[in-house]
């Protein structure tokens, strides 16, 4: 067995022909493995969602997190990245877009790539992978607790993202939803209408809520952290993969 | 939860940041998860110079009770000194 793995920085090309920053982690082994694109939530490209990377590549998938917020300069360090994304009302959705297919084809030309594509988000990020997915030809995309996709951000908000439910019809592959009962932004009535949606149209999906939790179930560093829901989530999420991002 | 409401402020004076002193123009205020504190959520607040880069900005992450008390404290403070005195039109 070839456990070992490589991970650091490379350069992608994003939207627009733009250069990005982005955290790769893949394994060395020379089996034939999916790629996992990984999209980080709103406060940024941090250490937690550069972990999630290490953790697919570890399970033996190349995962790679590309930096959305790039474009405020290499020399700034994250978080102030993420605060002057945040003063500017985020990333448009054509831009999170053009970055996931650039980090997709970074994947897809690696060595051992087998030419199947999942996409996770958290967060803002669950948003983004759903909007990936109806947007791109994907394999396999998880949503775990993503605001804004069927309601739209508070009127005072200054984010300018739009609800996607519109886009439910273009949804190019499976979908797995992981959320938690106690979650304000998406509240279960949120996740009941996007589970509604995708049946009407016949959309695959898995949804699951996991009473108990909140928002963040997942983030290991905050106190929102849900150690059997996220053990559960976690093996819902190899599970899913193992599945669409197979040969 | 992810609030996303940030409220922005114009703001005129100076802050220290990793990279030195630096003139503040602007801030934001937002109630979400911090980046580093051990809270769920706090009181973000961000003072900034966007025209010298993301890098020009002090970032304070308080408890709701600390925030409050922070706008006594600056309340306080102000009327304890003579109108005006710390006034960017100059002291009265």
């Amino acid at each position: 067995m070839n456990d070992a793995m490589w991970a650091g920085t490379v350069t992608i090309t994003g939207h627009g022909d733009a250069g990005l920053e982005a955290y790769l982690a893949r394994p060395l082994g020379d089996a034939p493995r999916g790629g996992v694109v990984v999209i980080h939530h709103l406060p940024g490209y941090d250490s937690g969602t550069r972990e999630f990377a290490r953790t697919f590549a570890a399970h033996g998938y190349a995962a790679i997190v590309p930096n959305l917020y790039s474009r405020e300069g290499a020399g700034a360090a994250p978080d102030d990245q993420a605060a002057a994304v945040r003063a500017k009302g985020g990333v448009p959705d054509e831009q999170l877009v053009g970055d996931v297919a650039g980090a997709a084809a970074h994947l897809n030309a690696l060595e051992h790539a087998n030419g199947r594509i999942g996409v996770i988000g958290h967060c803002s990020g669950g948003r983004h992978a759903f909007l990936a997915a109806c947007s791109l030809d994907l394999d396999a995309a998880v949503d775990c607790y993503g605001a804004f996709v069927v309601n739209a951000p508070p009127a005072d908000s200054p984010l300018k993202m739009t609800p996607l439910l519109s886009m439910a019809p273009d949804l190019s592959c499976p979908l797995l939803g992981l959320f938690g009962e106690d979650d304000k932004f998406p509240a279960p009535d949120e996740v009941a209408a996007l589970d509604a949606e995708l049946t009407g149209l016949g959309k695959e999906h898995e949804f699951h809520s996991y009473p108990g939790a909140g928002h963040a179930f997942f983030a290991v560093e905050r106190p929102s952290f849900r150690p059997a829901a996220a053990k559960d989530g976690w093996a819902k999420i190899f599970a899913f993969y193992g599945r669409h991002l197979s040969a | 939860m992810c609030t996303y409401q940030t409220v922005k402020v114009e703001l005129d004076g100076a802050a220290k940041g990793a990279a030195g002193w630096f003139t503040v123009t602007g801030g934001a205020v937002y109630v979400d998860h911090p980046y580093h504190a051990c809270q769920e959520h706090t009181v973000n607040i961000d003072f900034t110079n966007p025209g010298d880069g993301p890098s020009a900005r002090v970032a304070v992450e308080l408890t709701e009770e600390a925030a409050l008390a922070l706008v006594g404290a600056i309340q306080q403070a102000l009327a304890a000194a003579p109108p005006g005195l710390a006034s960017g039109q100059g002291a009265a």
